[in-house]
């Protein structure tokens, strides 16, 4: 054990892990974080909560995950590396470990330049391979960049994002390689919609043994219309989303149903692919939905474990 | 070189109003190489201003100079016979330029003409671009000889991004995609398996510019 947390156990145990994800609101209402997180409770093992997602100003990660643990529930905290050098993020790994945070999601984050502060001097002192690697001599050496040590041990499960669906196609696994090497425990994928392309990566990840390394959860996001699944092809980056999917969110009656049936769907794909150990739900302000789609999905009941 | 273009008239004009005689002094080195301080943009500027005061009803007297270049001490020296009577000094040579005069006639106001940009190359006539921030410890050796440090938006040094899609970068769909490039070169080369080894921490606060001006010191060449 090395963080000692409920995603944890779960991987552990090599039970199929779902997580959800909580953006934190462009406020400080933290009523609000809690009714959201509430939506949650019982249908997933630990909630992202995403920091400055889109590069947009929102209330701060570590925050929000406060208040979730405050109410009983597990956050996976994101940090991305675009807004921190390396003294303010590990003094956040430090703070949030403080806090009670046990499973980090470590990410470059987009870029500036996309969301509503693109004046800001972009920091990227470290990318995110460092920052795992960081993070990882922190909870192994009990040591910060630079070799100094510090008070205090930092038990965490350390995350990463990989993206199949990024170019240049074949370094994706390259990608991979380097972020279990550096000392990522479990990764999240993008959004799989690619069902096609997704398999070709996991076959080049097995083909590597990487999964057999680190605990690889697909990423899936259910669609709420056609005009969002033209979004995410065609506004966010490194998210593809085939013509199949556009076409069938295009002809539905009921989009929104027909979103959650694809999502469903392809967690059910993914459940039966070797190698992947966990869905991640990302409802995207749409938490009332998780539920539902872990109804639907056959993974409830979550495991209870202590 | 130094990549540097004109500031726009009106805010230079602004920067003299109090002034009846000027110094316009423009540099041949590489402010002249992309067509923003030589003697041609000096003759060019000296007019447009001329000609805008002359509009408003007012006299402005511009001595005009080029210095072979403004970063060289001895060149700095030879301009002190030619700011006699002179309220102020303009300087179309890059930023190093403007303060080495500045840093010379600490009796005289200088001000900028240009703003100075980057160190790129030319890609074809009139249009230049960043290859390098001199960021004091190159890693051309594992990147194909393509600068991520400049070239990537998000200066990432173990590889791209999850944004790099279609060879362009995530911030618009015209910056091509510094990692793609890399990747491109590095298997044409037959050296992909550089893209496995890890890249530590950038020693940024070392060997970059984030502590003050960088000094090189060379003994032997000291007097
Ligand atoms: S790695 Fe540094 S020194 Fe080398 S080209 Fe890039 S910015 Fe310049
Ligand atoms: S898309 Fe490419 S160039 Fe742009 S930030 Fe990502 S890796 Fe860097």
């Amino acid at each position: 054990m090395r963080a000692g947390s409920h995603l944890e156990r779960v991987m552990e145990k090599g039970l199929f892990a779902v997580t959800g994800q909580l953006i934190p609101p462009k406020g400080n209402d933290a009523g609000g974080v809690k009714k959201k997180a509430e939506l949650l409770r019982g249908y997933v093992d630990a909630v992202n909560v995403t920091d400055n997602q889109r590069a947009m100003v929102r209330m701060s990660s570590m925050a929000a995950s406060s208040l979730l643990i405050g109410m009983g529930l597990e956050p996976v905290m994101q940090m991305v590396t675009r807004d921190r050098n390396r003294i303010a993020l590990q003094s956040d790994i430090l703070g949030s470990t403080a806090l009670g945070v046990k499973n980090l999601l470590l990410l470059t984050g987009d870029h500036p330049c996309l969301g509503n502060q693109v004046d800001s001097k972009n920091v990227h002192d470290l990318d995110s391979v460092q920052l795992i690697d960081c993070a990882r001599r922190m909870r192994e050496e009990g040591k910060i960049l630079g070799g100094e040590g510090f008070a205090g041990e930092v038990g965490i499960l350390i995350g990463a994002v990989v993206n199949p669906f990024g170019d240049p196609f074949e370094f994706r696994v390259v990608r991979l390689a380097k972020k279990i090497d550096a000392g990522a425990d479990f990764v999240q994928t993008q959004p799989v919609f690619d069902m096609n392309r997704f398999k070709e990566w996991m076959g080049m990840v097995r083909d590597r043994g990487l999964h057999e390394r680190v605990h690889i959860m697909a990423g899936v996001v259910p669609l709420k219309s056609a005009a969002m699944a033209e979004f995410l092809r065609s506004g966010v980056p490194g998210i593809t989303v085939p013509d199949n999917v556009i076409g069938r969110m295009a002809k539905a009656s009921e989009p929104a149903e027909e979103g959650i049936r694809i999502c469903v769907e392809q967690i059910e794909e993914l459940k039966e692919m070797e190698g992947i150990h966990g869905v991640h739900i990302m409802t995207v302000d749409w938490e009332e939905k998780a539920g539902q789609i872990a109804e639907m999905a056959g993974l409830l009941p979550r495991p209870v474990l202590w | 070189m130094i990549k540097a273009e004109q500031k726009p008239v009106d805010e230079i004009l602004g920067f003299l109003d109090a002034y009846k005689r000027i110094l316009l002094v423009g540099c041949n080195g590489c402010a002249a190489v992309c067509h923003a301080g030589g003697e041609r943009e000096v003759a060019i500027l000296a007019a447009t201003l001329r000609m805008a005061r002359k509009k408003l009803g007012q006299k402005l007297e511009i001595l005009e100079e080029t210095s072979p270049r403004q970063c060289e001490p001895e060149f700095v020296d030879a301009l002190a016979g030619k700011t006699e009577d002179v309220e102020a000094i303009l300087s179309i040579a890059c930023g190093v330029g403007v303060q080495a005069l500045a840093e010379r006639f600490s009796e005289i106001p200088v001000y900028p003409g240009v703003n100075t940009m980057f160190m790129g190359k030319t890609v074809e006539p009139g249009v230049w671009v960043e290859r390098c921030q001199a960021c004091g410890n190159c890693v051309l050796h594992l990147t194909g000889g393509i600068c991520p440090v400049t070239r990537c938006a998000k200066q990432l040094l173990n590889g791209p991004c999850g944004g790099s899609r279609d060879g362009v970068c995530e911030i618009d769909g015209e910056t091509p995609c510094a990692w793609q490039a890399i990747y491109d070169r590095l298997k044409a080369t037959g050296q992909l398996d550089r893209l496995e080894l890890f890249v530590p921490a950038k020693r940024w606060g070392r060997e970059s510019r984030d502590r003050g001006p960088r000094t090189i010191v060379r003994g032997d060449l000291k007097q």
